[in-house]
């Protein structure tokens, strides 16, 4: 069989392609240095007194740059539906387009509906008036498809992750699969890595991982860093010393020392992670707890039975993170039991439990100093004074109404931390350290593909574009959110 | 002002004891000291044999005590080996007696031996340093003055197509980490792949004599991440200097746009960024390493990937003083420029 070229029998619409995306360069460089001269176009009073004016040249170079931007946009169009349609025929990005059908459904799906019901969805719907945020959940969201379909449910890879194929060794793009049988999927659409595994599959359930711990472990370090942030900014005094003295101390800290240090298996011995990831997975417990009482304690008839169910759920979870084949920590001088093991219904292999731990610590003293900054500012606020007077407990005050006046600014800063933690956690798999070699996450992957970057960059250059536009996602997501919170 | 400037070195020096001691701790855990010991003798060895090793050279002293020997305020321990050779911290068996030291440690300008590199880590930490230091010239070079046009020029007009432009490229770089840009540019300009070779991948030769072949590529990894971040910085304390009530004064009077932009806006707007950049440096270092390693650059960032993944003890303390010192420096001038830059906190 014969190698696959990247668009196959729609190599044709390349030279549109190329046309429009050089038209469209052109025209907006134009804009720039007509924008920097800054002309205006002729302008003309009509006879009721109105002014009327041309769009001038700048109104016409934007012209162009909008059609040569929906030239781009349908060629691309184009190639996805194509690939749909002709499969492999398509060439690579074909075969790839028809894999990730399920993703392209679900992602159209998604966008319809909230397109549908945008005005009833607050802040979510307003999303969908920025061009910018809605490009940037796009893309995001197409990540979360993928690795929900793909590294959950199996659907998109074309073959094992782990399975090397003879003769596949850092074979380029497209190549057919040698030794195929017929019920196998027939090339290797990115390429063989130099284990001879199939870069495509591995880099599909690699976006699974990044996908799930990325927004958990940001999820976590929010927590740690609103249960201390705010009572630092509230109260003041020794205790936001204190905090922030501790704070800025792990911020001191070089990440990638911080990394070292805890992510090596020396130190995974000790249980140290461990001991870590029992005292921060405690904080969401606490957050809840206090966050369920600060509101309801006046009731006490509804607080009791919620809390119990409440901390028992919570609590239950929180065991089951931190406890791994009954035990919380086990080494060779001492074991500290836990959950046993039928209880224990979140699996959580120690070398994750490790990287999530570490990312988590990283993270929360960030999120703690922007809490605190925003307690200290809106404490002085006039509904803060009126519900110290109506004699409101200061838990009640930090966590109904300073917290919801500050969520513009950290939802904003949660989508870039979560960004922010997915580029960490490449670093972490860039240095191998915490997740094993084999792992398809994109870290280890450009980590094992940058040896031979200069004969075969192949495999390195998947995980690497793919982890550029998770994140560029992400930013361009929070610039959406960011623009549209501050409009109200 | 000198008072603030004296609590703020005794923080730091209070900060900067705490975390060697962490780091101290952490890397004299029993199982890196084990692992360590096997790799200095050999892997072989039996457990009787790690711990005598350890013994003798005052591995196995309460933490606090070992501690108090690095940093030169406890005598340094002298052990008798078990065919009877002296090994002690401060000398060798055969440095006669009248010239034996008690203390030594970083008070007395002892840093300590490597086990890696075999060799004193004070000259080494400042030979990989002084590289790393060329490094980071040339990154700054690049990076502030590109950063900070970048910035003015999109924040001089807010909401114009140079502004959307330049915000985007911004964006993209501060979502590009230095592990991605790194990898893309060496596959485009150095791999065989795309055929193009304009530079090479590897800067292992510019440590020697730094030219723009070998050198560029590593140069502009680390400025690109942290360039659109200052950018989108200076962007914004730009947009908020060109709404200021005396530039619409300077704008109803008729002075010319770009007289505006540099001599009324201009200086005023750099006040924070100012902050930023300083801010970066500490940021930058995690950058370093990344493309030290990357690019087989052999500073200061590739000497602390050596030293952490080999757990060489001394040499990983002196890496972190080293950082830890130049974050809290950095943080310190950053606080003080601040306020000697912004005359309404100087005053008030």
């Amino acid at each position: 069989m014969e190698p696959l070229s990247w668009t196959g029998s729609l190599a044709g619409l390349n030279l549109f392609l190329l046309l429009a995306l050089g038209i469209m360069a052109v025209a907006i460089a134009a804009q720039i240095v007509v924008g920097i001269v800054g002309t205006a176009g002729g302008r003309a009073v009509n006879a009721d007194g109105t002014l009327s004016s041309d769009e001038g040249l700048s109104g016409f170079l934007g012209m162009i740059v909008k059609y040569a931007f929906f030239a781009v946009v349908a060629i691309g169009l184009a190639y996805v539906i194509g690939g749909i349609l002709l499969g492999t025929g398509a060439g690579i990005i074909g075969g790839m387009a028809r894999q990730f059908l399920p993703v392209w459904v679900a992602l159209i799906l998604t966008f319809a509906v909230s397109l549908a019901f945008k005005r009833k969805l607050g802040l979510y719907g307003k999303l969908f008036d920025s061009t910018v945020g809605m490009i940037g959940f796009g893309l995001v969201m197409f990540w979360v498809f993928t690795g929900f379909f793909g590294g959950l449910l199996g659907l998109i890879i074309t073959h094992d992750t782990l399975s090397q194929f003879s003769g596949m060794k850092n074979a380029l793009p497209g190549m057919p699969l040698s030794g195929a049988s017929e019920t196998d999927f027939q090339w290797f659409l990115l390429g063989g890595d130099n284990l001879a595994r199939d870069v495509f599959s591995r880099l599909i359930v690699g976006s699974w991982i990044v996908v799930l711990i990325a927004p958990l472990a940001t999820l976590f370090a929010f927590m740690v860093g609103i249960t201390l942030g705010l009572p630092a900014g509230y109260y003041g005094g020794k205790l936001d010393t204190f905090l922030s003295f501790l704070a800025n101390l792990i911020l001191a800290f070089p990440v990638i020392l911080l990394f070292y240090l805890l992510v090596t298996p020396e130190i995974v011995l000790t249980g140290i992670p461990n001991y870590m990831a029992a005292v921060l997975f405690i904080f969401p417990v606490i957050f809840f707890t206090v966050l369920l009482n600060a509101r309801y304690y006046t009731q006490p008839s509804v607080r009791t039975p919620l809390l119990i169910v409440v901390i028992g759920a919570l609590f239950w979870a929180y065991l089951s993170l931190i406890s791994n084949d009954g035990a919380i920590v086990a080494n060779d001088s001492y074991v500290i039991p836990g959950l046993p093991t039928m209880l224990d219904w979140i699996p959580m292999p120690p070398e994750i439990l490790v990287v999530f731990v570490s990312v988590v610590f990283v993270n929360s003293p960030t999120v703690f100093r922007i809490v605190r900054g925003l307690a200290l500012d809106i404490k002085t606020r006039d509904y803060v004074a009126a519900a110290q007077t109506r004699g409101e407990g200061p838990w009640y005050i930090m966590l109904w109404e300073i917290l919801p006046n500050a969520r513009g600014p950290l939802i904003v800063d949660f989508c870039l931390r979560i960004g922010y933690t997915t580029i960490l956690l490449g670093t972490l798999g860039f240095f191998g350290l915490g997740l094993e070699s084999e792992s398809p996450d994109w870290g280890t992957t450009i980590n094992a593909g940058r040896r031979l970057l200069s004969i075969y960059p192949h495999a390195a250059i998947a995980p690497a574009v793919s982890l550029l536009t998770l994140v560029l996602g992400l930013n361009l997501l929070a610039d959406g959110l960011r623009e549209e919170s501050l409009r109200d | 002002m000198g008072l603030f400037i004296l609590r703020r070195l005794g923080v730091m020096l209070l900060t900067a004891l705490c975390l060697t001691f962490i780091v101290f701790w952490l890397t004299n855990l029993y199982p890196n000291l084990e692992k360590l010991a096997k790799t200095q003798g050999n892997f072989r060895m039996s457990d009787e044999a790690v711990t005598s090793y350890l013994t003798n050279r005052g591995y196995l002293e309460p933490m606090p005590l070992k501690f108090g020997q690095w940093l030169g305020v406890v005598p340094g321990y002298v052990n008798e080996g078990s065919d009877g050779k002296i090994i002690a911290r401060c000398f060798s068996g055969d440095t006669p007696v009248e010239e034996r030291s008690r203390y030594c440690g970083i008070l007395q300008g002892d840093w300590g031996f490597s086990t890696v590199f075999k060799d004193d880590v004070g000259s080494l930490v400042a030979t990989r340093l002084a590289l790393t230091g060329k490094l980071m010239f040339f990154v700054m070079l690049l990076m502030v003055p590109t950063a900070l046009l970048i910035g003015v020029l999109a924040g001089m007009r807010e909401g114009s197509k140079l502004d959307r432009s330049l915000s985007t490229a911004s964006i993209l770089t501060t979502a590009t980490p230095e592990y991605v840009s790194g990898v893309i540019f060496i596959a485009v300009f150095a791999s065989s792949a795309f055929g193009l070779k304009w530079f090479k991948g590897s800067a292992t030769s510019a440590m020697e004599s730094a030219n723009f072949e070998n050198f560029f590529l590593p140069v502009l990894t680390i400025s690109l991440y942290g360039m659109g971040y200052i950018a989108r910085m200076t962007r914004a304390s730009m947009t908020e200097v060109m709404t200021a009530q005396y530039i619409r004064t300077a704008r109803l009077k008729g002075v010319k746009f770009s007289d505006i932009v540099m001599k009324h806006a201009l200086r005023n707007a750099l006040i924070a960024p100012f902050t930023v950049i300083m801010l970066q440096i500490p940021w930058l270092l995690n950058g370093v390493v990344i493309v030290e390693t990357l690019f087989n650059y052999k500073g200061f960032g590739w000497l602390l990937v050596q030293a952490a993944s080999n757990n060489d003890i001394e040499l990983l303390l002196a890496v972190s003083v080293v950082s830890v010192v130049v974050v809290l420096v950095t943080q310190l001038i950053s606080d003080i420029g601040y306020v000697y830059l912004n005359p309404r906190i100087r005053i008030s």
